[in-house]
């Protein structure tokens, strides 16, 4: 049986979409992850030496006084992004399996996952080094069989807390105000949790006590799914309570106004497009690196311009990369619906116009560090309404990945999204402002570059109609591959 | 009046619609019988310009399809989900299409009005988005959808599958006052003969992508052509 399951496995995992890419692509994702893996054990050996030289105390210590913090942090995201594999069992759920079979399968497959198996990146090479500075081997290997538990509990208890927020967000609010409450030095939790993880290493033997935790809530866990395996119960997809809005503000925009609703209601109500929205605004806060002076590297001005242009860019890269894909699961309707390509790629390109605008006023908290600094975001923003709203728009057209809405999967990038068409791309949208302000600034100064680069920006919009048909042209060329794409991924 | 000239679709060697002439008078309401892979969603598709045609040409009422939008504003049609907007509630779909067709609030209300009894109490002010609803419910929806704006042309593919009994027969009723007046062109595809003989003026069968019957609607057939079906060599 458990052959079965994991021939299953073995194909979903073989015949995912992912892997039916470029093989020069998955080379360079290969690296990647090999580059992560490099700096997490890097950081795994070198907690050890870092804690040291701060002089917080002994290293073991210390980690054992925050491991309550690390636990909470770690429940929270655990809450937030993994995934409960409840979708993997319904179709199980009418073949001759035992139920108890089916629930220890999806159970276990659970502990595979990357949020239980990260922590080795940490705790594997943090406990080499512990062994290898002189502490007993014996505590030392205890400890870390009593840290191992204490995650794989996490993991069984984010299946129980999942869609309780009920339960969820007392808890991590008293997480917080703990924290905060230690900050302020009015009470300190870790005076009491700590002597217990400390406790881990100079007992030995007492890690069993860690595993008897785990099994209890792996065997709660266990209970919960069993009872639970209906399809109008534990197996139930939450259903979002659906509002009727108008926003008769934007009815005076016409046409416009109708698409402008339409996308704030995708914006608001799909998972895939909030996360992307919060990651849009990370962008904002990128500047700090180039103009707090943190980095030497990053001091020339002509990085600045670099920073500009993500600075306000955050939205016109995270979500305008993928216009038209948000409309992937209607396509048909909108390509035979009462609407013009003209007016259709207008109002995406507003929407990015609008938020655009609204980062640059967002962004001038970095007036603090200087006029320069803000002039440097103030280029980028028209360089991005200029030209780069067109060309995100442009290379949208030769992504025809369909995005699922309801899901966040992918939603930190996507391999299909990545072809050398939308490479070439990026290259006038990145390197073209910084050649130019480089070019303007060895001419005459740096003034001259900024007034040329946003010289660029503003003939850019002067030409919008000319843009606009171009950009039509592609499409209306790629309409038929886009709509065949779009239905072959989402069936 | 829609006029289908040597209309060819091939995926690689394999020919999947095959239509020589074909021309679909205004007013007409017109029934598309056949079995899987017989062309009749190709066919829809090509009516509404979402797949290319290898060869041949589609024209609606005089425009073709093909290269021009302007047969947009009088044509609507419902063929699967993916003409819904998933993350809209129903009240919300609608009016997004009245929008876009030009039509005021009040007016989609009285539209949405004339299909309450389809309905049945199911799809308005459900507090639910597009998404969530069941299958028979999304594609009442659907259909409704498609008769916003006064659209000259309707193409609805499988309108009767997935829905009830009682909606089944309701909605044959306002298909057919639909088509009554005149003014509505309604391409209907489906595999239910009964209903189709009873909703459509004209039937056309086809068969591997070839036109194969073409009958002007009388009592007798519905025996003709549950006789073509049943002696259709596999």
């Amino acid at each position: 049986m458990i052959r079965l399951f994991l021939m299953l496995q073995w194909k979903a995992f073989l015949r995912s979409a992912s892997f039916k890419t470029e093989i020069w692509f998955r080379i360079l994702m290969a690296l990647g992850a090999l580059y992560f893996i490099l700096v997490f054990l890097a950081l795994g050996v070198g907690s050890y030496f870092i804690i040291e030289e701060s002089g917080l105390g002994d290293p073991l210590r210390v980690v054992n006084r925050f491991l309550i913090y690390y636990l909470g942090a770690d429940l929270y995201l655990r809450y937030m992004l993994q995934k409960i594999p409840v979708v993997n069992i319904r179709p199980l759920l009418y073949l001759p399996l035992p139920k108890n079979t089916v629930v220890r399968f999806t159970l276990l497959k659970t502990l595979l996952s990357f949020f239980n198996v990260g922590h080795a990146f940490f705790f594997v090479p943090f406990s080499i080094v512990l062994l290898f500075q002189g502490y007993d081997p014996i505590a030392v290997i205890g400890w870390h069989l009593a840290c191992l538990p204490l995650f794989l509990a996490n993991n069984f208890l984010n299946l129980l807390l999942n869609n309780a927020d009920r339960v969820f967000y007392p808890v991590v609010f008293s997480l917080i105000a703990l924290a905060l409450a230690q900050y302020l030095g009015w009470f300190d939790i870790t005076q009491f949790t700590a002597p217990g993880f400390d406790a881990f290493y100079d007992i030995p033997g007492l890690f069993i006590a860690a595993w008897v935790w785990m099994v209890i809530w792996g065997f709660a866990a266990f209970r919960y799914f069993r009872t639970h395996m209906y399809l109008d119960a534990g197996l139930s997809v939450k259903v979002d309570e659906g509002k009727t809005e108008d926003y008769i503000w934007l009815n005076r925009f016409g046409n416009l106004g109708t698409f402008l609703k339409n996308d704030i209601k995708l914006i608001r109500r799909n998972k895939r497009s909030r996360t992307t929205l919060i990651a849009s605004v990370m962008f904002l806060f990128y500047g700090l690196l180039f103009f707090t002076g943190s980095l030497e590297v990053y001091e020339n001005p002509m990085w600045q311009i670099f920073a500009g242009i993500f600075v306000s860019g955050g939205f016109l890269f995270t979500f305008g990369q993928y216009v038209p894909s948000w409309d992937s699961s209607y396509y048909p309707l909108m390509m035979s619906q009462n609407v013009k390509y003209q007016d259709y790629l207008r109002s995406k390109w507003w929407l990015i116009v609008i938020a655009t605008g609204l980062a640059t006023v967002l962004a001038t908290f970095y007036l603090y560090f200087g006029w320069k600094a803000y002039v440097a975001i103030l280029v980028g923003a028209v360089y991005n309404v200029g030209v780069n709203s067109y060309l995100v728009l442009w290379g949208g057209a030769y992504i025809k990945t369909p995005i699922d809405l309801t899901s966040n999967k992918k939603a930190f990038g996507d391999r299909q999204a990545f072809n050398s068409k939308t490479l070439l791309l990026t290259l006038p949208k990145l390197l073209l402002p910084i050649v130019v302000f480089w070019a303007g600034s060895n001419l005459w100064n740096e003034a001259f570059g900024f007034a040329l680069v946003a010289l660029l920006g503003l003939l850019g919009f002067a030409f919008r109609d000319y843009a606009f048909r171009a950009i039509e042209k592609v499409y209306k060329k790629e309409k038929y591959k886009t709509l065949r794409a779009y239905k072959h991924q989402s069936s | 009046m829609i006029q289908v000239n040597h209309l060819k679709k091939q995926y690689g060697d394999k020919l999947v619609l095959d239509i020589p002439e074909l021309s679909i008078a205004e007013g007409q309401s017109f029934g598309l019988v056949g079995n899987n892979g017989a062309g009749k969603t190709t066919f829809f598709s090509l009516l509404l310009d979402l797949i290319e045609p290898t060869s041949g040409s589609v024209h609606n009422q005089e425009v073709p399809v093909h290269e021009s939008e302007a047969w947009k504003p009088f044509t609507a049609a419902f063929l699967d989900e993916s003409f819904l907007i998933g993350y809209l509630t129903p009240e919300e779909y609608f009016y997004f299409i009245g929008e876009l067709r030009g039509q005021s609030k009040e007016v989609v209300d009285r539209l949405i009005d004339t299909f309450k009894e389809v309905f049945n109490g199911e799809i308005l002010d459900q507090k639910k988005y597009l998404r969530d609803f069941s299958k028979g419910n999304q594609k009442k929806i659907g259909i409704v959808a498609a008769f916003i704006g006064n659209p000259k042309v309707v193409i609805l593919d499988e309108p009767f599958a997935n829905l009830d009994p009682t909606s089944q027969i309701r909605l044959k009723k306002i298909l057919k006052s639909m088509t009554e007046s005149g003014q509505v062109t309604l391409l209907v595809s489906s595999h239910d003969l009964m209903h189709v003989t009873e909703v459509c003026e004209r039937i056309v069968v086809l068969n591997k992508g070839e036109l194969v019957r073409d009958i002007q609607t009388n009592p007798e057939t519905l025996k003709e052509l549950e006789r073509y079906f049943e002696e259709q060599e596999l």
